[in-house]
This record gives structure tokens, C-alpha cells and sequence, in this order.
């Protein structure tokens, strides 16, 4: 089993003299080779969650576990994928992609055999020895993603990756996570604001609300989109569908809610 | 215009260099020939120039200038190699662990104010007059600006490069030396021109009370023989050698900085 389970987690920040609880009492799954986008207003603690799962933060209380095993540290099982790419920026294109495989002692062919398949699917191929610098955002993203994927984790963490890429991109990359994410699935956390984006990619998607974070409501999308064929269609046809709008509209919804709710 | 106005700068800049060592000289030059001041006292700068030129082919307590300046250049690459081969990786380590920052600072903070001079007893007391003991002056001045440079550096590099070499699986040794060493560099180079600089001058300081070869036993012995003129050469030497290490790290930390500050 390659799941994500959050189990009854509390987190807890000290601010000002007391403590403000980023998460309470959050119970979540993420299945085997699931994909589950978490939308939420900011500061709904939707990436602390993701952070606890990458094991660069630590619940108060609950356990976090990934498969079957309690959250100890970060580790290469678990990819992350950065808003800000992360790219180590005195490194080319290839050893950013490698990086991972170098830790783990796989052999400069394996290397290199990675760095191919991965750029090759990304379309990328040609860009082996630039850095990261002379790369558009896009296409440094794409290289974040290849990385992660290179060192072939159980799961993927991604916060909010496509956030700091122009709406065209965004779009492009969508499109090409879904595709890759069908040759080579994985279970996913994905971490968004946009509603549109969630719908689109993941088999569920959780609504949290904030004050404190906790979750409001799991939408199941998967039975849709393997319904309605959503993988084999362009990214503005299914976003056209009317079992898309309508549940954009109901997450809008949710998410105004809230928003109006605390203000 | 505006680069110019920047030539014409430059040039201006050049003019006031020059008229400020004309005038420095010449004014050396003429209150020494006036006959006002002894030779004894104050040497021609054409006499220093010629005292020099004279040791460079007759040795001089015992040995050349140019072995004399060797000598001196060797004891400083060991003290300054050392320095920077141990001060780098610790101010990386302290910036990296909390907790080896917290056991280190207090004491490398104290140590920090004795001055790299005030080593000199201890270092002759503990490694002898042979090499060891000026080395280790040497290494008492360089040591500071390498650690501080590499720590802040090290610090300043993004907290999310870390986190990514971390989910990547790299370990404690990898993130050190292809994290925080690339991503400190332009800190640490520049903590070292500041480093090169200070054991440069420890040296001389150290050679003034100990060992048998170097550009500051050629000052002692010029004073001992009553030669303001060998002595003053001497500074001389130690200012070109000096300025010469200080351009060529200059250079390399520009060259460091032109790369680097393309890539980050």
C-alpha cells in the first residue's frame, strides 16, 4: 500500500504568547494511485498538510503515515514539488533531474537513462545542459516535475505547483500532468487555490475551511471523469462539460462560504 | 553619456592617483635630498628602491628577497589553505546545525577579539619558531573571516533548496557540499579576500618575532644592521606581495559573483 493517512491531526503554531491551530482534528486517505487535489481559502493550513506528509513539519497531535509507515522525516519515497521550483540554480537541467538517483547511489547510465525518458516526456529534450535560469517558468516547472519523478517516489506532494506560472502555461501543464500522470500513476497530493484546476486533475477533491483548518466537504470526481472520458478530451472541452461546471460551481460555492463566513 | 561621464571619471580618477604619488614621493624625495632629515633616519625613496634591487641579487641574511618573499608566501598559503579547509566547513556546519552553532559561537566569539599578534607567544610556545608556530599566527588571523562568511552564507541560502535535497534523499554531507557550499559561495570567496588580507599581515607580524627566512626577518635584520633603507624595503615588498594576493582574489570573487549572480 502506497497511501497517504492523516489520522485525527492537529497542528498547532505558537503565536503571540498562545497557540493557533493551523489544523484540527483532520482525518484523510489518500488511496493507492489516487489523485486528490485540497482547495481551501488561505491559511486553511492546506499546506502544512502537505508539508506534514513530506515530513518537514509535525503534527501536535495524530499521526501522519504514508504507506502504513508513520511520518519521520522527508525522504525520497515522497516527492515533493514546490510552488517556487526549487531548482538548484548552480545546477544544469540534467544533474537537477538526477539529483535524486545521484543519492541514491544509481549509477551514471541509470542516470542519464532517467534524465532522457524524463525530458523526452516533458518535451524538453535539447535543454540537458542549461540551467535553470535559462529556462522559462513553464519549462522550469517541468524540470521540478521530471526530478521528482526521477527518483520514482510512492507518492507525489505537490503545493501548488502551476501558482506561479502565467494562466497559458498553467493551462499546458495541466494537460500534460494529467497525461503524465496516466502513463505513470502515482498517489498524489496536490495543493491548489484554483477550483478549476482541482476539478480538472484529481480524482477527489477536499474542501478545507479554515479557523481552525479542518475539512468541509470530499467531492468525488473520479466516477465523472472515467464517465465521461475526461483524460482523452482537450482541457476546455471537459471544462465546458456541464458535470464540470457544476461542480465548480458547488466548490465556488463552498469556498465563498467560508470566505464570507469568517470576514 | 552616461558612459562618458564614467571614462571621464575614471580618467580623473587616474590623474588624482598619480598626482598623490608625485607629490608623496617627490615630497619624500626632496625633504630626504634637502639634507634636513638623516639618512639614518629618513632613506630616499631611489635609495629604498636600490636597497631592494641590491638584496634581489645579493643575498641578504642569508638568502635572496625573492627566496625571502617565497618563504614568507609559503607559510601564508599553509595558514591560509588551513584556515579556509577547516573555517569553511565549519561556518557551513554551524549555519546548517543549531546545535553546533549554539557549542561553537560563544567561544569562537570570545576568541575572535585576541588579536592574531597576541597569538604569537602561545604559537612559538606551543609549535616552536620552526614553521608551526608562525603558521598557526597566521591561522589565528585568517580563521574568523572564513567561518563568519561560510555561516552567513550558508544561512542565507533559501531554506527551500534544503528542503528539496532533503525530499530528494540527500544526507547531511551531500546537502553541505551541493547545497550550502554553491549556494554560500559568493559569501565565502568574499570571506576569503577579507581572510587573505588579515593572514597576509599576520604573517609579517609573526615573522617580525620569529623564524630565520621571510620578508620580516629581512626588517629585523634591516634594523639591526641600522638600515632604514632595507627595512623600508622590506614594507615594500610586503605592500606589493600584498596588494597582488588582494587583486587576484578580487578577481576571482568578481568572477565568482559575474556566474553566480546570473545563476541565483
Amino acid at each position: 500500500m502506497k497511501d497517504i493517512a492523516f489520522n485525527d491531526v492537529t497542528k498547532e503554531f505558537p503565536r503571540g504568547g498562545g497557540t493557533f491551530a493551523a489544523l484540527e482534528n483532520v482525518t484523510l486517505t489518500v488511496a493507492e494511485k489516487e489523485f486528490v487535489a485540497i482547495v481551501g481559502p488561505s491559511g486553511c493550513g492546506k499546506t502544512t498538510l502537505m508539508r506534514m506528509a513530506a515530513g518537514l513539519e509535525f503534527p501536535t497531535r495524530g499521526t501522519v503515515a504514508v504507506g502504513g509507515r508513520t511520518v519521520t522525516g522527508p525522504g525520497p519515497e515522497r516527492a515533493v514539488v514546490f510552488q517556487q521550483f526549487a531548482l538548484f540554480p548552480w545546477k544544469t537541467v540534467r544533474d537537477n533531474i538526477a539529483f535524486g538517483l545521484k543519492c541514491k547511489g544509481a549509477s551514471r547510465r541509470d542516470q542519464d537513462d532517467a534524465v532522457r525518458k524524463y525530458l523526452e516526456l516533458m518535451g524538453m529534450q535539447g535543454t540537458e545542459d542549461s540551467f535553470p535560469h535559462q529556462l522559462s517558468g513553464g519549462m522550469q516547472q517541468r524540470v521540478a516535475i521530471a526530478r521528482s519523478y526521477a527518483i520514482d517516489p510512492d507518492v507525489l506532494l505537490m503545493d501548488e505547483p502551476f501558482g506561479a506560472l502565467d494562466a497559458q502555461t498553467r493551462t499546458v501543464m495541466q494537460e500534460e500532468l494529467i497525461r503524465l500522470s496516466r502513463v505513470n500513476p502515482r498517489t498524489v497530493l496536490f495543493i491548489t487555490h484554483s477550483v478549476d484546476e482541482a476539478v480538472y486533475l484529481a480524482d477527489r477533491v477536499v474542501v478545507l475551511a479554515r479557523n481552525p483548518g479542518r475539512v468541509r466537504e470530499i467531492l468525488d470526481v473520479a466516477a465523472t471523469r472515467r464517465d465521461e472520458d475526461w483524460d482523452a478530451r482537450a482541457i476546455e472541452e471537459v471544462m465546458d462539460l456541464p458535470s464540470f461546471t457544476g461542480m465548480r460551481t458547488h466548490l465556488w460555492k463552498l469556498l465563498r462560504e467560508q470566505i464570507a463566513g469568517t470576514e | 553619456m552616461a558612459a562618458l561621464s564614467g571614462r571621464g571619471k575614471s580618467a580623473e580618477l587616474l590623474l588624482l592617483t598619480a598626482l598623490g604619488a608625485v607629490l608623496f614621493f617627490g615630497g619624500w624625495q626632496v625633504v630626504a635630498a634637502s639634507g634636513l632629515v638623516s639618512k639614518q633616519v629618513l632613506p630616499a625613496p631611489l635609495a629604498v628602491l636600490d636597497a631592494g634591487w641590491t638584496m634581489m641579487h645579493k643575498p641578504f641574511a642569508g638568502n635572496l628577497l625573492q627566496a625571502h618573499i617565497l618563504a614568507s608566501l609559503q607559510r601564508f598559503a599553509m595558514g591560509f589553505g588551513l584556515a579556509a579547509l577547516i573555517g569553511v566547513p565549519l561556518g557551513l556546519i554551524m549555519g546548517r546545525y543549531r546545535i553546533v552553532d549554539d557549542a561553537v559561537s560563544p567561544i569562537f566569539e570570545g576568541l575572535r577579539f585576541v588579536a592574531p599578534l597576541a597569538w604569537v607567544p602561545f604559537a612559538a610556545l606551543w609549535f616552536g619558531t620552526g614553521i608551526g608556530g608562525p603558521v598557526m599566527v597566521i591561522f589565528a588571523g585568517a580563521f574568523p573571516p572564513c567561518v563568519i562568511n561560510a555561516y552567513r552564507g550558508a544561512q542565507l541560502v533559501e531554506a527551500r533548496l534544503v528542503e528539496a535535497a532533503q525530499t530528494l534523499g540527500a544526507h547531511n554531507v551531500r546537502i553541505i557540499a551541493e547545497v550550502l557550499l554553491p549556494g554560500a559561495l559568493p559569501s565565502i570567496v568574499a570571506g576569503l579576500r577579507v581572510s587573505a588580507g588579515l593572514a597576509w599581515q599576520s604573517l609579517i607580524g609573526a615573522e617580525l618575532i620569529v623564524v630565520s627566512a621571510g620578508i620580516g626577518y629581512v626588517m629585523v635584520q634591516g634594523q639591526s644592521n641600522l638600515s632604514p633603507a632595507i627595512v623600508m624595503a622590506g614594507m615594500l615588498a610586503v605592500g606589493i606581495v600584498g596588494l597582488a594576493i588582494d587583486v587576484l582574489l578580487r578577481l576571482v570573487e568578481r568572477t565568482v559573483r559575474n556566474r553566480w549572480g546570473q545563476v541565483a
